[in-house]
């Protein structure tokens, strides 16, 4: 577990110094987040009241009928412990209305749909108060794709990305995230019971060291066997990896010209900024 | 001689020459209140860092105004400052100019261009071709441009033509979070600095930027080394600063009296192993 392990005083600096530059760079103050009630969300918005000061933090908990009403209230529990700003939007209408024309949707298709829905009202309120969206997917996730595009992954700024969910728990314990939030089962709440731990089949400990040898340190199939990883583990892993990827890219464009964006165009995003 | 450096860990806007020239000029107007001598600015501060297909567009010819007026401020305070070059033959080069007297004293190409990682330098800009010492007010001195600075060779060629304080401009990119309190980034760079200046019995000034350029953060440290490796002075981390340093003249002297490694140090054996290793690398 060494590896994982942060010097949370040092990792909270340098994202709370992430998010105040890269916001005020674009000439806004203020950022606008989806507080799920769950840890991710929680720690960015700590991070974000620290960055901007609270009363520049929007955050809205965007529940649908079946969400686990404890969700919302560890969502006020956070807004209330910083003193952001807060509302709550139901989706139940919204989603409900789309899916009475496709009564026999999937499970999965009604959590992503759900997911786009609250991407739609956080755009909406970033553009209402002039505010960044920031994103609250963690390194796991992203990694394994545990997340639904242009849903929760959209953002336009993510302060956690980088950071393994491990890494999440010690820095949340470090900035005060309240005890119930660190301590309940990570969920996406998009059924009732589920568990991200359940569902992706391994915990988020054992993923996490493996990804971290694996992604940090490019240590080899071999090498990871040796470490002590089983060999499915350390298969399943790689495949949801490289199968997740077209998640953390943008849109393949069609190459004719001679100047294409990301390929023979680019630029930083904060380009004059 | 005795001297004072101003270190100057300023946050350049991407891609912003203007801008930026002003940020520069107000250090250089604040080191000449403090009485500094020597201003050192870090690497592409007057473009910011990473400039993709930015930089034709803002490189700089030698004689390009902005450059030609740090030129005149450095009648008042001897000035090193990185910035994009536009050869004639428009090559582009990440270069560092030192300005002493109202004159160019020396023009650095960066040679090592890191391309791996998060950096690509070499897809953009052209690589330099040498390194030499050249003399100041203030002695002998070398210029590094960060990556420059960890090959060895680098610092060791500028030491054997004779220079006894070297300047490293540098953008070196946060990362590397663990236990330790500070970025593995910053740990690296300090024993580098430490222990180049300990090496080669020479000043290190080392000038690192601050600020976040898509996500990226610049994380600062710049550093006064006395020549036995000792920092004298260290400028904040992750913060805009303007660290002043007094060199004292005695401390190089009594370095060099004490670990006279540089007198020692062989050249010709040097170079005859280093010529047998080309040699045989022909083969």
């Amino acid at each position: 577990m060494t590896g994982l392990t942060v010097n949370t005083d040092l990792l909270r600096r340098v994202l709370v110094g992430f998010i105040r530059e890269e916001v005020r760079k674009i000439g806004v103050e203020r950022a606008v987040l989806g507080l799920s009630g769950g840890i991710d969300s929680a720690l960015v918005a700590y991070l974000a009241a620290e960055a901007l000061g609270a009363e520049n933090v929007y955050a809205c908990t965007m529940p649908y009928r079946t969400s686990n009403p404890e969700s919302e209230a560890h969502a006020r529990l956070v807004a209330e412990s910083l003193g952001i700003n807060y509302q709550v939007i139901e989706i139940t209408p919204m989603i409900d209305a789309y899916f009475e024309r496709f009564p026999d949707a999937s499970n999965m298709r009604r959590g992503n749909k759900m997911a786009r829905e609250r991407m739609t009202i956080l755009y909406d309120h970033s553009a209402a108060h002039a505010a960044l969206v920031l994103g609250t997917s963690n390194k796991t996730e992203l990694l394994l794709g545990y997340g639904t595009l242009f849903g929760d992954m959209a953002s336009a700024l993510n302060a956690i990305g980088d950071i393994y969910k491990t890494q999440v728990w010690q820095l949340s314990e470090a900035m005060g995230v309240p005890r119930e939030i660190i301590e309940k089962k990570p969920s996406a709440d998009l059924w009732a019971g589920q568990t991200d731990e359940q569902e992706l089949g391994f915990t988020y400990r054992e993923v996490d060291e493996l990804l971290y040898w694996m992604v940090d340190h490019r240590c080899s199939r071999q090498e990871l066997l040796n470490k002590g990883f089983a060999a499915a583990f350390v298969d399943t892993v790689s495949a949801k990896v490289q199968n997740s990827h077209f998640k953390r890219r943008m849109p393949v464009i069609a190459k004719v010209s001679n100047r294409t964006i990301d390929r023979d165009f680019r630029y930083s995003r904060d380009w004059g900024k | 001689m005795d001297f004072t450096v101003a270190l100057a860990q300023i946050k350049p806007k991407l891609g912003c020459v203007a801008d930026n020239c002003a940020l520069v000029e107000a250090a250089v107007a604040k080191g000449i209140a403090e009485k500094a001598d020597l201003i050192v600015f870090p690497e592409l501060a007057l473009t910011g860092y990473f400039l993709k297909d930015l930089v034709p567009e803002v490189a700089l010819a030698v004689d390009a105004p902005e450059l030609v007026r740090l030129k005149e401020l450095s009648r008042k305070i001897s000035i090193a400052v990185g910035f994009v070059e536009a050869a004639a033959d428009y090559r582009f080069f990440n270069s560092a100019v030192y300005f002493e007297g109202g004159e160019t004293r020396h023009l650095h190409r960066k040679v090592y261009l890191p391309t791996y990682g998060l950096f690509d330098e070499q897809r953009y800009m052209a690589r330099g071709e040498q390194f030499r010492a050249f003399d100041t007010r203030f002695g002998r001195m070398g210029m590094l441009i960060c990556e420059d600075m960890w090959h060895l060779s680098a610092p060791y060629i500028l030491a054997m033509d004779g220079a006894t304080t070297l300047l490293c401009l540098s953008s070196s990119p946060g990362r590397g979070v663990t236990e330790d309190e500070n970025l593995g980034s910053t740990i690296a760079w300090q024993k580098l600095t430490s222990t180049t200046a300990m090496f080669l019995n020479s000043r290190v000034l080392y000038c690192n930027r601050v600020g976040y350029e898509d996500g990226v953060n610049f994380w600062g440290g710049s550093e006064a080394v006395a020549p036995s490796g000792a920092v004298v002075q260290r400028g904040k981390i992750l913060e805009d600063d303007l660290v002043f340093t007094r060199m004292e003249e005695g401390a190089l002297r009594r370095e060099r009296i004490f670990s006279p490694m540089m007198r020692d140090e062989s050249l010709s054996i040097t170079l005859k192993e280093l010529q047998r290793i080309d040699r045989e690398r022909e083969r």
